[in-house]
């Protein structure tokens, strides 16, 4: 689907598909079009071009009214002027069900949800996460073919926000619900997502799972969105069947070939596919300097100036870290380093 | 269970059904015209039969719009090919019932080209009647099912119905009339083109003569309007900043009162004031007869003239000044005081070089408010003016004085309405834009700081005579109707209460015998009838505005807030030249006040609405949506309640507008239709002052009971810990 306001593609030939009792995440920058992509699933916006089908229907035209859709907004979206229930109830209500059996339907996802006893609150009477809970028994009462999150968690505080991600997930996995799920949070992303779809200027810039897309990014902007990445000159001197011998900084490693040719290439490596030395390790590596080193209790971060560039590296051992300045000697581990084609 | 209700909906109504059926009744069923009383009543033969019996053919091409719309139906299509027969029956039938309602009149064809061509005087026809205006408003309903049907915004047939209403009653309603008016500029008074005409009334000496500059006789009557109205936004704009800084930046002991300074000009009526000023200072006034006794000062008629209506307005206009430099004021954000203060300016130099230029465009602002004001009043130069003319009043005299002559009464509108329309355009381009607001959604801890002692004396050597000066004319305005004669005898009295307010019980109950009974009944009738519904359109066409996105919005809102630039004198000319003759003949009737009402308050709904609306977060309605609610329902279930307490001020401010009005009111009103200003209007012209000023107190008193009713009636709730949405800017307009 296309969607343009004036001459600007907000979301640009994006397609895409959910397969039932999947959580898919769109996950990318701000301002890379995928809220919009969101909200037109919702009806909230209409496409330009293109069609969305829902279930085997074709809801392009639909108003949001008429799509077997719910949403959980950032803001939650709760109304004052109505309490817990009134809130949860309001879907049935509208779609012309009787006051009982509106009230049955909330209570049950209330109670699904860990709200029972709360039903007579305003919604200003209750915690960050409790008015998140109500805003997502509210989307679920019509128990809808498709749910729609729009960064559900970024009200939340830091540590509410694992925890909630986590019952999110187990609901929905419990349920068996299709989910689309929008974030800015590669962490968040990882976590909640049987795919990711990863959108860079209104366009999709890669599709996975977690684990493909960590592992072999396709290109630049996605491994670096997705963990952090060092991106690093190299150059692949010969291929062997799928794999490629590469060579960088005088370094030589055998990696997936992932479709490159003989010639330059770019690697990207993640924090922990670099290995520290504070001595000589007696086998070839790169010389360089510690830049900075921050130690954060699990782990240590380092900027590592090289001549091949500066590396960002993490290293699990804490007791002894590298002054500032400290000449340090840094290899590549087996784990976290791939090329990136393209 | 949402597919499933749909089916059943669907299947109930198809869409287009229900406002087909309406325009087919009105077609076949109901009388096409009005009734020779001009009523709205059941006789007379609805507009198919009319044209059946050959006395009206030109209504039988109507019939072709409801073929056109009954073809989907027939041939059994569906969604957007089917919109598009809507739309076609609805703009066939809409074009031809309009262009034949304005192609014949009265007295035949109202075009001198038709009269040529087919033979004067052609066919002759009354105005429209219940059955035209059920048909035009089935037509239309089905025109925008049409287009809601060609997915226009995101095919909500509730939204582009309100669209098409709202658009269709402008046009009708606002643009109809000034058109007309602009149109009569050029045509003689029986109704033949005549430029020349125009060119030599637009020119005339009496308009733009500069006589006074040389010390001859008087000057134009639009240099008049345009000096007063300087003097009147400069002096209200400098009063009311004083009265802004003494209120928020003074420990003065007597602010509270300020407040009440900010809601008497809303429930004065706009020549009450006027009358008080004569009642002090007029030839018989009490401080001309006290100066007069005490110092041998002669009583002299100088308050009738330039110094009476200036002081009259500065009266009227400063409360709003106040009110709108109080925002500005307090619009400032402390912290930027206490940057300047870190940084070692002297509190005078903070107040020079921060705290004035931020309020800069507000003072504009105030001041451009106060000029369009001053042009726009008419109450306070009818009953002050004397020998000074201005636009407003010599309009008044060119309808109903001894020399009736429309087309010189259309062509000071136009003065005068390009006069208010390009302060209006000035405020909404350039200044309104600029207005600084430094104060942001995030807290600000800091402290304002006090006046610098200059400017803090200042404040109070402007603000404080001038107040005291306000609350004596209050108080003769409140004991004026106590005393037998104000200025001559002061016994107290009942009589002009007795007069006015007579109740006798006799045989059948309760006698309403006094003399105001009658205007004031028909005033509150038509006040309590125009409030709900100035308020309803208002806040539907904010809601349009604030949560809509349709092509051409911005031309939409300029529509609507379009009305707040045109004075009364011009309303009230445009109307009884626009609705004096078909097809839209409302001269007369209660309806026209009604209507005149709705469409001059308006815009203050639509504003109040807009600024409850903006602090309503918009996912809110989304929510609403996904959750399967349509908008008429998000409407009713969510916004309503929410908006409340615009609702509140929409209603409170279009009834008391109702009750207050004069200037445009004073064309329309009739014997049977008579409003209390314009009754009042009238007493003090046959000078029974007493009965006029004891009738204007009581409507004060009766107006606050009202603000204070309905507030307690509908209520607010509170939304939780954020408390209270705070409250609609000031509503400020182009009274009169």
């Amino acid at each position: 689907m296309i969607k343009r306001y004036g001459d600007v593609a907000a979301v640009d030939d994006v397609s895409f598909e959910i397969a039932p009792a999947e959580l898919v995440t769109l996950l990318g920058p701000s301002g890379c079009g995928k809220t919009t992509t969101l909200r037109l699933i919702a009806g909230l916006e209409m496409a330009t071009e293109g069609s969305i089908w829902i279930g085997g229907r074709d809801v392009t035209h639909l108003s949001a009214a008429d799509r077997d859709v719910s949403m959980v907004f950032q803001s939650y979206a709760l109304f004052p002027h109505m309490n817990v229930l009134e809130n949860v109830s309001y879907g049935p209500r509208v779609q012309g069900a009787t006051r009982a059996k509106a009230e049955e339907m909330a209570h049950e996802k209330l109670k699904l949800i860990g709200l029972a006893g709360l039903e007579k609150r305003a919604p200003s009477e209750l915690s960050g996460g409790q008015q998140q809970r109500v805003a997502v028994a509210r989307a679920l009462v019509l128990e809808p073919e498709v749910l729609l999150f729009d960064e559900p968690l970024s009200n939340l505080d830091a540590k509410l926000r694992r925890r909630v991600r986590e019952d999110i997930r187990e609901l929905q996995q419990k349920l068996r619900l299709t989910v689309a799920y929008v974030t800015h949070d590669q962490e968040e992303a990882l976590a909640v997502s049987d795919k990711i779809i990863v959108m860079s200027n209104a366009r999709i810039a890669q599709v996975g799972t977690p684990r493909g897309l960590y592992d072999e990014p396709h290109s630049l902007f996605v491994a670096d969105f997705i963990g952090d990445a060092t991106i690093v000159e190299g150059e692949v001197v010969s291929l062997d069947g799928g794999m490629a011998r590469v060579r960088l900084a005088g370094l030589e490693k055998d990696l997936p070939s992932r479709g490159l040719k003989v010639g330059p290439a770019k690697l990207a490596v993640r924090p922990h596919g670099f290995r520290i030395w504070p001595a000589d390790p007696g086998r070839p590596a790169i010389a360089g300097r510690v830049h900075k080193a921050s130690y954060l209790g699990k782990h240590v971060e380092y900027t590592v100036e090289t001549p091949a560039g500066e590396f960002f590296a993490i290293d699990g051992a804490t007791e002894r870290v590298p002054a500032q300045g400290t000449d340090v000697w840094v290899t590549l581990n087996d784990q976290g380093v791939a090329l990136v084609p393209a | 269970m949402r597919g499933q209700q749909q089916t059943a909906s669907s299947a109930l109504a198809a869409p287009g059904v229900a406002p087909l059926a309406v325009a087919l009744l009105g077609y076949c069923a109901l009388p096409w015209h009005m009734n020779q009383s001009g009523g709205v009543g059941l006789g007379g033969w609805p507009g198919a039969i009319l044209a059946l019996k050959g006395e009206e053919p030109w209504l039988g091409p109507i019939a072709l719009a409801f073929v056109l719309a009954a073809t989907p139906f027939l041939t059994r299509l569906r969604g957007t090919k089917a919109g598009a027969w809507f739309v076609a029956a609805g703009a066939f039938g809409i074009f031809w019932i309009v262009a034949q309602g304005f192609s014949i009149g009265h007295r035949g064809w109202r075009f001198e080209a038709l009269a040529a061509l087919f033979g004067a005087p052609g066919p002759k026809q009354a105005g429209m009647g219940l059955g035209a205006l059920l048909t035009v408003g089935g037509l239309l309903s089905l025109a925008m099912r049409g287009l809601a049907m060609r997915g226009w915004c995101r095919g909500d047939g509730f939204v582009v119905g309100a669209i098409g209403w709202i658009v269709a009653l402008i046009l009708a309603f606002v643009f109809l009339p000034i058109a007309t008016i602009l149109l009569s500029a050029f045509h003689d008074n029986s109704g033949h083109f005549a430029p020349g005409l125009f060119f030599e009334k637009m020119t005339d000496s009496s308009i733009w003569g500069l006589g006074c500059l040389g010390g001859g006789t008087a000057c134009g009557v639009a240099w008049n309007t345009v000096f007063l109205a300087l003097l009147v936004g400069v002096l209200s704009t400098a009063l009311g900043l004083a009265f802004a800084l003494i209120a928020t930046r003074t420990q003065f002991r007597f602010r509270g009162v300020l407040r009440l300074l900010t809601v008497l000009p809303i429930i004065t009526p706009p020549f009450v004031i006027g009358l008080a000023l004569i009642l002090l200072f007029g030839r018989s006034g009490a401080v001309s007869n006290f100066l007069f006794s005490t110092f041998g000062i002669p009583p002299s008629r100088w308050i009738y003239g330039l110094p009476g209506v200036l002081i009259a307005q500065l009266l009227a206009f400063t409360p709003i000044a106040f009110l709108v430099m109080l925002s500005v004021v307090q619009g400032i954000a402390p912290s930027m005081e206490e940057a300047a203060q870190t940084l070692r300016a002297k509190p005078l130099q903070i107040f020079n070089t921060v705290t004035f230029p931020l309020m800069r465009p507000g003072i504009a602002n105030a001041f451009l408010l106060g000029f369009v004001e001053s042009m726009a009043d008419f109450g306070n130069p009818l009953v002050l003016g004397g020998n000074f003319e201005v636009l407003s009043t010599k309009i008044f005299f060119a309808v109903v004085g001894a020399a009736t002559d429309q087309g010189r009464a259309a062509v000071l509108s136009m003065v005068l309405l390009v006069f208010t329309l390009g302060g209006f355009a000035i405020q909404q381009l350039w200044v309104g834009k600029k207005v600084y607001t430094t104060v942001t959604g995030k807290g600000d801890a800091g402290l304002s700081l006090p006046l610098p002692n200059l400017v803090k004396f200042g404040a109070y050597l402007t603000a404080i005579p001038w107040g005291v000066f306000t609350f004596v004319v209050y108080a003769i305005i409140l004991i004026g109707g106590f005393v037998k004669m104000m200025g001559r005898d002061y016994t107290p009295t009942l009589e002009h209460y007795a007069t006015a307010f007579s109740i006798e019980g006799g045989a059948g109950g309760l006698h309403f015998t006094g003399s105001a009974w009658p205007s004031f009944f028909a005033t509150a009738e038509v006040a309590l009838i125009a409030a709900p519904l100035t308020a309803g359109l208002g806040l539907l066409t904010a809601w349009l505005l604030t949560r809509q996105n349709f092509a051409g919005r911005n031309a939409f809102e300029f529509m609507t807030l379009l009305s707040f630039a045109i004075p009364g004198t011009v309303v009230g000319v445009s109307y009884i030249l626009a609705f004096n003759v078909p097809p839209i003949e409302l001269t007369g009737t209660a309806v026209i006040l009604v209507i005149c009402f709705v469409f001059r308050n308006m815009p203050v709904g639509v504003r109040s609405g807009i600024a409850a609306l903006s602090q309503i977060d918009k996912s809110l309605d989304e929510a609403s949506l996904t959750l399967g609610a349509r908008s008429a329902t998000t409407l009713r279930t969510v916004m309503a309640p929410l908006l409340r307490p615009a609702m509140v001020a929409a209603l409170v401010y279009s009834f008391v507008r109702a009750m207050t009005a004069v200037s445009a009111v004073i064309f329309l009103v009739s014997a049977e239709w008579n409003m209390a200003t314009t009754y009042i209007v009238g007493r003090v012209d046959a000078g029974e002052h007493g009965l006029a000023i004891a009738y204007s107190s009581s409507l004060i008193v009766f107006m606050l009971a009202i603000i204070l009713g309905i507030e307690k009636l509908v209520g607010q709730r509170k939304l939780g810990r954020r408390g209270h949405a705070p409250a609609p800017a000031a509503p400020v307009a182009a009274a009169g």
